[in-house]
């Protein structure tokens, strides 16, 4: 690259080809971004134009018709899958918030960092995986599918996600406020919970709310711990219905007026994701323009 | 039930307590530091530490930054131990108590803290910062609360600028009215000593200023003992300073004869400015 | 006067203070329990698919990691067909993904303004959010008929000479379980070599930058600098595709086959185990799917592990450059 007066046009040929090379590699990376885009809005078109068409009052209201009756809706998926979420925030919050306060706040030794680390591998678990633990320790013993087989699953779940957020957001916590609360003679227990926890909470609710409509997106470890229910469920340690088996069951059956069915659970389920991701959305936005 | 009776009687009455304390206490050493030595992993941070403080009065700790001032006022109220790796060494007696034969939380209600950056709670209002160290030691009495919040403000010299805005958050005031709102959270849970780390520092001339003025305002009831880099402020409102040097005490003495005729060469280069 | 002003200051102090020490132990030790418990969890869960697998590791042993066949009517059982088709699926999903990914990636963290950024990044990460099950059924519906009706065919009739193009043109396959895949770990692999790019000192770009390069050349400098820490983000990926279940169950075909082309259907250890595990009649049938979900287990568990090692090293290491 010695740079010669003379080759003045060698080196403006040089130059505009690094240019133009600089100038097509970027538009391919914004034409990936649009790529990305295509199935986004692939999905939604398709959910929407044939999910719309199958809902209407008795969608949310009444009990799936047997084969060959036409009409009747998912009510009890919907209130299984809330049922279902419910059990596993039950399960998950005490547990996924106390490990992220105990990583955040004391866990800065050899038995944090393995943890954290395992939380994370926790994370990349398939959720199927968890649902065959959930059905060898649970349905197993006691013999039956039941809603709190299905809850289990869902709370192994949920776990990692809530535990690293939680985590993440108390680290945000300036040390300064620790220090001042304890100074001021307050326990630690109680700064802990009462100034750090809640100086963090908008984001630690951000996180839970994630962990929530992934649950409720869930199908694989629902398959065989809650299984599916086409009734209203008696009690919890019955099988239970919820929004995506029945979404898996419709899709694949034969029957249009079912895949019609399928296709309006897919969209309730996409309409709950979205309204939660955008009030996450505007929930961190708001956080991020008070600093 | 108990604590919150006697606390709205004696805030009712300040100025009759400060009145028959003043004499009494004037001569009396409140914290006596002996032999402190301080360590930070292998980072030996005060080397053999011995200082009397005395009630009521000022007490500056100056000198070059990384000479142990502030590791020592945080000794003061085991504010150190928050610091994974940190080791103390000695004894620091509060009213001939060793503090660190009591609970460390009580010790830091007795010894009040101001930092050097203003950190008032961000999501609370500015009554309830006041009123944190109260609430979350069970003081719930609405009364009570609202008296100690107004008094403690006052004695802050805060109160007339945010007496009609006291819902509003603690983050929303000036760097320093934050600084000032810090103070009065420390006054709130009526401590008998006050830290300050470099409490001006990162203020404008005008609100060091006010901070200072209040200083001595403040050590007619209280006992001080003030961090800071600034010499001019350390003379100012000081009563008695001690200098510090790569972990050691050079030299304690009134105020005056220090910034006149300190008895030490290294004080002296210091107070003149020929290192630091 | 002055006694009662004393006795008040120590009594405040004494009142609530009490048994502080003890309640600050138990609070921490609480803590502890709660984040001991993820660890006790992942040793439960491995415990649980060992014992249940029993019988299957009894009879077959390893080399149930290498036979072919799985027949519950004469119970005899092997994972190589769903090993493989786990593998190659989500293989094919890296493939495709990776280069969108990167442009993404860098099309976020070096091209956009602010204000573009916030929004692509949010319909990124809207693409994760969407349910397994959705992808599955507009994967069954939409996605299948088109490979049938156009990808196949071109591609059979373009690169036929390749074996992975060859044969009849299904819809359902490899290349559909390949393709619903790819676009479900678009969003992790994009968005963590984002982060990963967005590490990368600013020094080392000014300095390419300074020295004539184009942007486009001061990019690729980032991209070698932040080479492992891509590599994870990549494994990360490999993942979640290895471990996806509902949306290659519906387009993959499910036949525990093993053939060179893509074009034909195959089967997933997660597949399996959606499809097959209440139909489990017989002790040994159990065991042999529980048998395959523990392989499934222990392989994501190894290809976190590392992922996430090279994460945290390539962040710890941008972190510290960045400080200096």
């Amino acid at each position: 690259m010695v740079m010669q007066p003379a080759d003045n046009n060698g080196m403006s040929f040089r130059f505009y080809w690094r240019k133009s090379k600089s100038i097509t590699m970027y538009m391919l990376s914004g034409l990936s971004a649009l790529i990305a885009i295509i199935p986004l809005v692939l999905i939604f078109y398709y959910t929407l134009s044939l999910g719309l068409s199958a809902i209407n009052w008795d969608f949310f209201t009444q009990l799936p018709k047997p084969v060959g009756e036409s009409g009747g809706g998912l009510a009890n998926a919907i209130v299984g899958t809330l049922i279902l979420v419910g059990l596993g925030s039950c399960i998950s919050l005490p547990v996924g918030i106390m490990a992220g306060i105990y990583l955040s706040e004391f866990g800065n030794n050899p038995f944090g960092m393995g943890v954290r680390f395992l939380t994370d591998v926790l994370n990349g678990v398939p959720s199927i995986v968890t649902g065959v633990v959930a059905y060898t320790m649970i349905v197993i013993p006691m013999g039956h599918f039941s809603a709190y087989a299905g809850g289990v699953a869902l709370a192994i779940l949920m776990i990692p996600t809530i535990t690293r957020t939680t985590e993440e957001m108390l680290k945000t916590v300036p040390q300064s406020y620790r220090e001042a609360a304890l100074a001021l003679g307050i326990s630690r227990w109680k700064t802990s919970l009462r100034i750090v926890v809640r100086t963090a909470m908008g984001g630690i609710i951000t996180g839970i709310m994630l962990a929530v409509a992934r649950a409720a997106g869930e199908t694989a470890p629902l398959l065989f711990t809650a299984l599916n229910n086409r009734f209203w469920h008696t009690s919890l340690d019955q099988p239970i219905a919820s929004l995506t088996v029945f979404i898996y069951n419709y899709g694949v059956s034969p029957f249009d007026d079912w895949i019609a069915q399928a296709w309006a659970g897919a969209l309730v389920l996409m309409l709950m994701i979205l309204v939660l991701s955008i009030a996450v959305r505007i929930a961190t936005r708001s956080r991020y323009e008070e600093r | 039930m108990m604590a919150e009776e006697l606390i709205s009687v004696v805030w009712q009455k300040p100025e009759v307590e400060n009145q028959s304390t003043d004499g009494l206490l004037e001569k009396s050493a409140k914290i006596m530091a002996e032999n402190i030595h301080a360590y930070f992993g292998a980072v030996h941070a005060l080397k053999g530490i011995s200082l009397k403080i005395h009630a009521n009065s000022v007490t500056a700790i100056i000198g070059p930054s990384g000479c142990g001032k502030s590791t020592f006022l945080r000794s003061i109220n085991r504010m150190h131990e928050i610091i994974p790796g940190s080791r103390i060494t000695g004894k620091i007696l509060l009213d001939n108590v060793d503090i660190y034969s009591m609970d460390a939380v009580f010790v830091r209600r007795r010894i009040g803290m101001v930092f050097q950056k203003p950190n008032p709670f961000p999501t609370m209002s500015i009554y309830d910062n006041v009123a944190a160290g109260l609430k979350m030691n069970g003081v719930r009495n609405r009364k009570t609360l609202d008296e100690i919040v107004e008094q403690s403000l006052q004695k802050a010299a805060l109160w007339d600028e945010v007496k009609d805005s006291l819902s509003k958050s603690g983050v929303s005031l000036s760097g320093g009215q934050q600084q000032r709102l810090c103070i009065a959270r420390a006054l709130a849970v009526n401590p008998e000593v006050l830290l300050m780390d470099e409490p001006a520092s990162a203020l404008d001339p005008i609100s060091t200023a006010k901070i200072e003025e209040l200083i001595y305002e403040l050590k007619k009831s209280y006992t001080i003992v003030i961090v800071t880099h600034n010499m001019q402020q350390a003379a100012r409102v000081s009563d008695e300073t001690a200098f510090f040097y790569i972990g050691e005490l050079i030299e304690f003495d009134e105020t005056k004869k220090i910034f006149t005729a300190p008895s030490k060469k290294q004080t002296e280069d210091y107070i003149t400015g020929r290192f630091g | 006067m002055t006694s009662s002003h004393t006795i008040h200051r120590g009594d405040l102090a004494k009142t609530s203070a009490s048994g502080r020490n003890v309640s600050d132990l138990v609070f921490k030790n609480l803590a502890m329990f709660f984040a001991a418990l993820i660890l006790v969890l992942i040793v439960v869960m491995v415990a649980e698919m060992w014992n249940s697998s029993a019988l299957s590791r009894e009879k077959f042993g390893l080399s149930f990691l290498t036979r072919s066949i799985w027949d519950p009517v004469r119970e005899e059982y092997g994972a190589l067909p769903f090993i493989y088709g786990t593998l190659v699926s989500s293989t094919l999903a890296l493939i495709i993904a990776l280069p969108l990914s990167l442009g993404i990636a860098i099309f976020l963290s070096e091209i956009t303004p602010p204000w573009l950024e916030r929004p692509v990044s949010f319909f990124v990460e809207l693409l994760a959010g969407i349910p397994s099950i959705v992808y599955g059924i507009w994967g069954f519906f939409v996605l299948v008929p088109w490979i049938r009706s156009d990808i196949e065919p071109i591609l059979s009739s373009s690169l036929g000479f390749i074996p992975l193009f060859r044969g009849a043109p299904y819809g359902i396959g490899m290349l559909a379980a390949g393709l619903i895949l790819s676009i479900m770990v678009l969003p992790i692999i994009s968005s963590i070599s984002r982060d990963v790019l967005k590490a990368v000192p600013r020094a080392q770009k000014e300095a390419a930058l300074a020295l004539g390069s184009t942007r486009w050349e001061a990019t690729k400098i980032a991209l070698s600098y932040s080479r492992s820490g891509i590599i994870g983000a990549l494994i990360l990926g490999l993942g979640r595709a290895l471990g996806e279940t509902m949306a290659v169950t519906m387009v993959i075909g499910n036949r525990p086959t093993i053939s060179a082309s893509l074009f034909e259907p195959g089967y997933t250890m997660a597949s399996v185990l959606a499809n097959e595990f209440t139909e489990a009649t017989s002790q040994m049938y159990l065991s042999a799917l529980i048998e395959i979900a523990l392989v499934l287990f222990v392989i994501t568990i190894i290809v976190n592990s590392f992922a996430r090692l090279l994460v945290w090293s390539v962040t710890k290491h941008g972190d510290a450059a960045r400080r200096q």
